[in-house]
């Protein structure tokens, strides 16, 4: 199926749109992968571990340290006061302490570093602290801060059109609340620095991090050096899925400042529990809207306001809810729309960026929203679905004014409903439920349509280098980082295409803040995009200034000259010589065999004050059916069935596009059904570990997972006219929440709308069974 | 008494260890000392499966093996074994093994963090299926229940898994790794002993009891899938050590009179293949109790004596009438398993003795039984609450009941008020529904990360109805129709 649903550009892909595996894949399946916990130790390698605060919102009175110095094996202790420069590592406002210094703003808030000869040692003493706390209101639910109009950021605003005014001549109108929850990144490894001192006050530092570059600024800062004095590498990472974009930075700053303090390398690798004690999360959100409607369930208005978790502190919690205001639209237009963003500051961790970043949370309020009208109108909610979704003009504006050129969101669903057969089971799932007293089954079918591209739009550029040696091996560097996304991987593909050389000569190496400069994150989905044109770019420069020489040599003209297949041919069937020789030949020529290469997205502009232009270069595409199966005695639930249709553009490589798509669905799953994130009275987080947060495992996956790519072409000229497909497929899972909800739904012969919030637990399933029931007319 | 070094079977061949602190771990080991990298750190608490490895140990002459999680698995455990790691994968001709190979072709790896996990849960599924067998994904899905993967989703492991024997090609050299185990055999007590501690394995039970009564400060330790947590997250000092795992009388199972014994050291996955036997009923509930790693090493004294409230193993073996062997200085004693708990995490075993093994009656004729675990993911969660029925109806009439729960209480308990009103009754709705309104005079639930007080007590009764849904004379529902996992 995959392959059928493979479209290859008319210039006959070699090395593109072919699905090569990982290029790391013989590495991961052998354990030879080096992860930054692997690299071989320096001679005198100290470990730290951090002590945490154990209160929500508290002035420090005093810590007692004596025990942790008399532990055994403790070399060194590290508070607020021993940071040489500026003890921030916020990414946009300075709002967040390396170390807490006379507050702490949440339970698990490092305090204080322990640098010890082991590190059991650094974490046992890191418990023996004696802190006195003088506490301080804690404000734990963003419902309260709103009350209390404490948020991280300005409250954000945009609307398009008159919402009141249509509101109130809509034909019917209807108002509700929503929230949907948190979630862990839960990257498989934890977050890890290790700073290696290097001569005249540098550091060396190998991070676990999408964002090396500014990991090497805060670094700097935090030391008072420049950028150049650091040096931060990043091979690969053991997942990250936006939790190691900002956060990583405390654990880069802690290490760095130890190894220049002690003039010793020195490793910071967090715990389980202290990582998911410490750092943020995916922002859960609450909704509050009032929509009007007609007969056949279109939007005529929308007032709405998203609240978000935002925790301690800024972070990017700012372009988090920028993001989500950009995507209350999702698939559908509305024309009259009065949106607000508000980021609530709590106590507790400071929520950052993770797969969507904002977009689903956006996005998934108005699938609430739709799904609410198609029940009130005792509609099938694909049918209200479509009567909404984007057009021609003047139905193809966004509410920030941007024009969707590239829709094909109706032509996608079409074709997944009628591949599906979507409509026969959505009454075969009728029929079971009349009949089956106790199991209810649900179907669903969403769409997505998510924008990519940084909404800011200074972020949106990449480098790369390329260097070619004399014996014809190529090595690629350039300033994305390897995840697990398959971003080397499609690099390596790009290059070894644009010189006509297999991808097995190609070589990605590690991100390295030495080799390519002022990099941007690895994120918003745009880690091909950026880096594969800048890649691109490097490696067509040495290709043009090598056909000048094959012109010569093979006698023909620079055009006529093809690189495909390791060799250099004149023409379709001239004169050849291999890529080896060419590239010999250029060396003793004197010919440049490395190359630069720089992008920078086109067509972008962006008024974050207005929220008003065009924040993205395009949109990826997709849709999803899924059929589940609860329990109406104890909220159980199962995933049955689940099709899978998703716009990756022209894919460069469709084995790990699926890839990207399958796990985006399942994590996209976790995050509205199994994983709960839940913190006590006194705002500690109590699901800290696997064995109380349960991301989705092996029996979640369906037995029936059926995914095919969308055959598409990108209106957009991004490198070989792909579309990116990090986030957009996690939005794909909305299809399970809903067919839960419709499985609820039948309790009362879908009369009503169940009042089921994300995530749905089989408890919360369970209630929403009987919250129901009890309101059935 | 002299420490022994701790001596294994690693890269086929004997490796000696001393100077250690007994409670490190395998892994620990084998990413710092033996430079064997290729293993993860993911939770350390045997939650995520990163740390994933093989032990091979000799059962009857013959090598077995088992996954397990190396982040809780104490290095002097090891003594008289084999451990096999992802670095023993490749081929002498450094190829990669059939499963590595199927893992990259069906582009089971993305991260890569995770991956040397799944390869050697993997490995263990292939080594112990035969030549030709298929795998079904099933079988695939058990093996792997212990692999948490934040990348793929899981198809294109699931796929590896049910392709990987198809090429089969190399198979693990049983006989050199057993001809290097036979030499390692142990006839008496080992004593490893570093940092100040020792760490015992006798061989028997009188040994276990001896042991006990000397060192009444000392932790026993069995599967150590909780223990190894005591060290990892809470830095508590365990004392000497007191390992079961090697007494030859507590790993055995027996079927006196139709009935079961089961020695406190048999792993739990051993355990499920007895019982199930005559319990097939409770094969939904072992397939979600831990995952396969913590079912090798995991056992079920450990589970009973550790007396968690949400153990899984209680409900079900209370359902069914299970007794409990204690041994000590004194001779033996048997008690009803449910009374065994005297209190949170409390329990009537006396400082000087141990949990010796499980009896189960013959199954009564005409008895029903019903385990159901309620929890928020199917593989590898603790119960928010397990409840297990049994029943015997005669014409009619409730002539036993027994109703057991996990996660109502501080210990694992029968609902005594419901039992009360249903024994002598008749089997019906009416009856049912009056039984399940007596759940709060048993019960007071908690609140937690896991479900609210409200979740527990409104399942508690609707796990009743469903065993009475399932039970009942006239349109017994199916378990197709009751639950949506079977």
């Amino acid at each position: 199926m995959h392959k059928a649903a493979v479209s290859v550009s008319a210039s006959a892909l070699e090395a593109c749109g072919v699905a090569h595996p990982h290029e790391s894949a013989r590495l991961h399946v052998s354990g030879e992968a080096v992860y930054v916990d692997d690299i071989p130790e320096a001679n005198g390698t100290l470990y730290a571990a951090l002590g945490l605060s154990q209160r929500a919102h508290s002035r420090i009175e005093s810590i007692d340290l004596s025990a942790v110095r008399a532990a055994a094996g403790v070399i060194d202790v590290i508070l607020a006061a021993d940071v040489p420069g500026t003890n921030n590592c916020g990414p946009i406002l300075a709002d967040d302490p390396i170390l807490a210094s006379t507050t702490v703003s949440y339970v698990g808030q490092p305090v204080f570093a322990v640098i010890a000869d082991s590190q059991y040692a650094a974490r046992r003493a890191a418990r023996l602290a004696r802190i006195a706390y003088l506490d301080l209101p804690a404000v734990l639910q963003p419902e309260h801060a709103r009350a209390q109009e404490s948020f991280v950021v300005p409250p954000m605003a945009r609307s398009r059109g008159d919402a009141v005014a249509a509101l109130t001549a809509a034909p019917r109108r209807l108002r509700g609340q929503f929230k949907v929850g948190g979630q862990e990144q839960f990257y498989l490894e934890g977050q890890i620095s290790y700073a290696l001192p290097t001569e005249n006050l540098g550091i060396h530092l190998h991070c676990s991090t999408q964002h090396p570059s500014e990991m090497q600024h805060l670094v700097a800062h935090a030391l008072a050096v420049p950028s150049s004095h650091i040096k931060v590498e990043t091979r690969r990472m053991g997942g990250g899925f936006g939790g190691k974009e900002s956060q990583s930075a405390q654990f880069a700053c802690i290490a760095s400042i130890a190894a220049s303090r002690l003039n010793r390398p020195v490793k910071l690798r967090l715990d389980r529990d202290d990582d998911m004690m410490i750092t943020g999360k995916r922002h859960d959100f609450h909704f509050d809207f009032e929509v009007g409607f007609d007969e056949q369930g279109i939007i005529h208005g929308l007032r709405i306001e998203l609240l978000s978790r935002a925790g301690y502190s800024a972070d990017l919690s700012g372009p988090v809810m920028a993001r989500a205001v950009c995507h209350v639209d999702n698939a559908y237009y509305l024309e009259n729309v009065e949106i607000r963003g508000l980021s609530a500051r709590t106590n507790t961790q400071s929520n950052t960026a993770f797969r969507g970043f904002g977009g689903p949370q956006g996005a998934i309020a108005i699938e609430y929203i739709i799904d609410n009208i198609a029940r009130e109108l005792r509609l099938d909610p694909l049918a209200v679905r479509r009567a909404n979704f984007y057009g021609s003009a003047p139905r193809d504006t966004t509410p920030y004014g941007m024009t969707v050129e590239d829709n094909i969101i109706a032509e996608l669903v079409t074709q997944l409903e009628s591949s599906s057969e979507y409509a026969a089971r959505r009454t075969a799932v009728r029929d079971f439920n009349k009949t089956s007293p106790i199991l209810k089954r649900g179907i669903a079918l969403t769409p997505v349509k998510f924008g990519i591209s940084f909404n800011m739009v200074h972020y949106n550029q990449a480098g790369a280098l390329v260097h070619v040696y004399t014996d014809g091996s190529v090595l690629v560097n350039h300033g994305g980082t390897e995840m697990g996304q398959g971003l080397n991987t499609k690099v390596a593909q790009i290059v070894a295409l644009e010189l006509g050389v297999d991808v097995a000569r190609v070589r990605c190496t590690a991100t390295d803040t030495s080799k390519v400069a002022n990099t941007s994150a690895t994120a918003a989905s745009t880690g091909t995009d950026l880096n594969g044109k800048a890649a691109q770019d490097a490696a067509r420069q040495i290709r043009l200034r090598l056909a000048t020489l094959a012109a010569e040599k093979l006698g023909c003209a620079e055009f006529d000259v093809r690189f495909a297949a390791n060799q250099v041919v004149a023409g379709q069937d001239g004169n050849s010589m291999p890529f080896d020789e060419l590239v010999r030949l250029a060396y003793h020529a004197r010919i440049q065999l490395w190359s630069d290469g720089f992008y920078a997205t086109p067509k972008l502009h962006w008024d974050r004050n207005k929220m008003d232009g065009r924040p993205f270069l395009y949109f990826a595409y997709g849709a999803a059916v899924s059929e589940v199966v609860i329990d109406t005695l104890t909220g159980e639930v199962r995933l049955l069935r689940a099709d899978l249709l998703h716009d990756a553009g022209n894919s460069i490589n469709p084995a790990i596009d699926i890839g990207q798509i399958e796990g985006a669905f399942i994590q996209g799953m976790g995050w509205l059904t199994c994983e709960e994130l839940w913190w006590n009275a006194e705002g500690k987080l109590m699901t800290h570990a696997p064995s109380t947060y349960k991301i989705p495992a092996v029996n979640d996956c369906p037995a029936d997972f059926r995914v095919a790519l969308f055959r598409n072409s990108n209106r957009e000229e991004t490198i070989f006219r792909s579309k990116a497909v990090g986030e957009p497929p996690l939005l794909l899972a909305f299809s399970v929440f809903f067919a839960i909800r419709d499985a609820i739904a039948s309790v009362a012969d879908y009369r009503c709308n169940p009042p089921l919030n994300a995530p749905a637990t089989p408890e919360a399933i369970l209630r929403a069974v009987h919250a129901t029931r009890e309101i059935r007319p | 008494m002299t420490s022994q070094p701790i001596r294994f079977v690693l890269g086929n061949q004997v490796v000696e260890v001393a100077g250690l602190p007994p409670t490190t771990s395998v892994l620990n080991y084998l990413r710092t000392v033996a430079r064997r990298p290729g293993t993860k750190e993911g939770c350390a608490e045997g939650d995520c499966g990163a740390c994933t490895v093989v032990v091979g140990s000799l059962e009857a002459g013959q090598l077995r093996l088992k996954s397990i999680n190396s982040c809780i698995q104490f290095l002097p455990t090891l003594d008289g074994k084999a451990l096999f790691t992802v670095e023993d994968l490749r081929q002498p001709d450094g190829s990669l093994h059939p499963v590595q190979e199927a893992m990259v072709d069906c582009h089971g790896s993305q991260c890569g963090f995770c991956t040397p996990g799944f390869v050697m849960s993997l490995w263990n599924l292939y080594e112990a299926s035969p030549k030709e067998c298929e795998l079904n994904a099933s079988q695939v899905r058990r093996a792997i229940s212990g692999n948490l993967c934040r990348c793929t989703g899981y198809r294109p492991i699931i796929e590896a898994g049910v392709t990987m024997n198809r090429r089969r090609s190399a198979v693990l050299d049983r006989g050199s790794t057993e001809n290097l185990l036979r030499v390692l055999t142990r006839a008496s007590t080992f004593v490893y002993s570093a940092d100040g501690q020792t760490f015992h394995a006798p061989r028997t039970l009188a040994e276990l009891v001896e042991l006990r009564s000397r060192l009444p400060g000392a932790t026993l330790l069995a599967g150590g899938t909780d223990v190894g947590l005591w060290v990892n997250k809470q830095f508590q000092p365990l004392g000497d050590i007191i390992y079961t795992g090697e007494i030859a009388e507590l790993r055995q199972v027996r079927t006196p009179g139709g009935g079961i014994e089961i020695g406190a050291a048999v792993s739990l996955n051993d355990c499920w293949a007895t019982i199930r036997e005559k319990y097939p009923e409770f094969d939904e509930m072992w397939e979600r109790f831990a995952s396969e790693p913590i079912r090798n090493a995991g056992t079920l004294g450990g589970n009973l004596a550790n007396g968690s409230p949400i153990g899984d193993s209680m409900p079900a073996l209370i359902a069914i009438g299970a007794h409990v062997v204690l041994a000590g200085p004194r001779g033996s004693r048997t008690l009803p398993l449910e009374d065994l708990y005297t209190g949170y995490q409390q329990t009537a075993i006396a400082s000087d003795e141990v949990l010796a093994s499980v009896r189960v009656p013959k199954r009564g004729a005409n008895l029903r039984v019903a385990c159901y675990k309620l929890s928020k993911r199917f593989d590898s969660d603790i119960s928010a609450l397990c409840a297990a029925f049994s029943l015997q109806v005669t014409a009619d009439c409730v002539t036993h009941f027994c109703a057991a729960y996990g996660g109502m209480a501080a210990v694992p308990k029968r609902a005594a008020q419901v039992e009360a009103a249903l024994i002598g009754k008749t089997w019906n709705e009416a009856g049912v529904q009056a039984a399940m309104s007596r759940m709060a005079d048993d019960f007071t639930a908690l609140s937690d990360a896991r479900a609210s007080a409200e979740y527990r007590m409104t399942a508690a009764q609707n796990l009743l109805y469903r065993f009475f849904l399932e039970t009942r004379r006239e349109g017994a529902l199916a378990p197709a129709q009751l639950r949506v996992f079977a």
